[in-house]
């Protein structure tokens, strides 16, 4: 049925395996963007230093969807259906609340610049949400 | 879509962690299947068939 991913005892072993190694990647790519960001201000002042930096962090990026693609491929249809819809809701949530918070500082409707970093939040928050609510609802 | 797999299972003294085990889903599939919040796919549905030794029909029923 999932030939891919059957490879290494039942589905609550694999599953725990590829979400630790989701872990660590996710770790990696947060704790080397970290350092791309604030080394140049409390570490060095080279951009040629910031370059590799961030190039580390984006190695990083890729090795976490990596191992995010391969812990959906390893969950059941189930789980795998709760994961979809959480991500359905959170790319909605993203994209409706992202520009939604993008016009209200164009239109100097807050006073303040809209940061990425709000949006990131307002995602996994959602996710995390959508997530949660799913697991109950299936359980 | 209903099911006969809470009987099936009972008639074998199989708990779900061992039909989850025996179908390669989580427990929580095998709970959500029994209670009619989820139906399985074809594959899934195809290997419950082949575990009982019946045909799809005789365990899931479309329910109109």
């Amino acid at each position: 049925m999932n030939s891919a991913t059957s490879d290494s005892g039942g589905i609550a072993a694999r599953t725990r395996q590829n979400t630790l190694r989701l872990a660590w990647w996710t770790a990696a790519w947060v704790i080397s963007l970290a350092i791309a960001v604030f080394g140049p201000e409390f570490v060095w002042d080279s951009k040629g230093i910031s370059l590799v930096a961030i190039l580390v962090n984006v190695a990083a990026g890729i090795g976490m969807i990596l191992a995010n693609k391969r812990h959906l491929d390893g969950l059941d249809e189930l789980q795998r259906k709760i994961q979809l819809d959480a991500m359905g809701i959170a790319l909605g949530v993203a994209l409706v609340g992202g520009l939604a918070y993008s016009t209200l500082d164009i239109t100097d409707v807050i006073s303040a610049d809209a940061e990425i970093a709000v949006l990131v939040m307002l995602i996994g928050l959602t996710y995390l949400v959508s997530v949660v609510v799913g697991q109950r609802k299936y359980r | 879509m209903k099911n006969r797999l809470k009987v099936l299972r009972a008639e074998r003294d199989w708990t779900q962690a061992r039909l989850a085990e025996a179908l390669d889903v989580s427990r929580q599939t095998v709970n959500a299947i029994e209670k009619g919040k989820f139906d399985p796919s074809l594959p899934l549905a195809f290997k419950a068939s082949r575990l009982f030794g019946l045909p799809i029909e005789e365990i899931f029923q479309y329910d109109d």
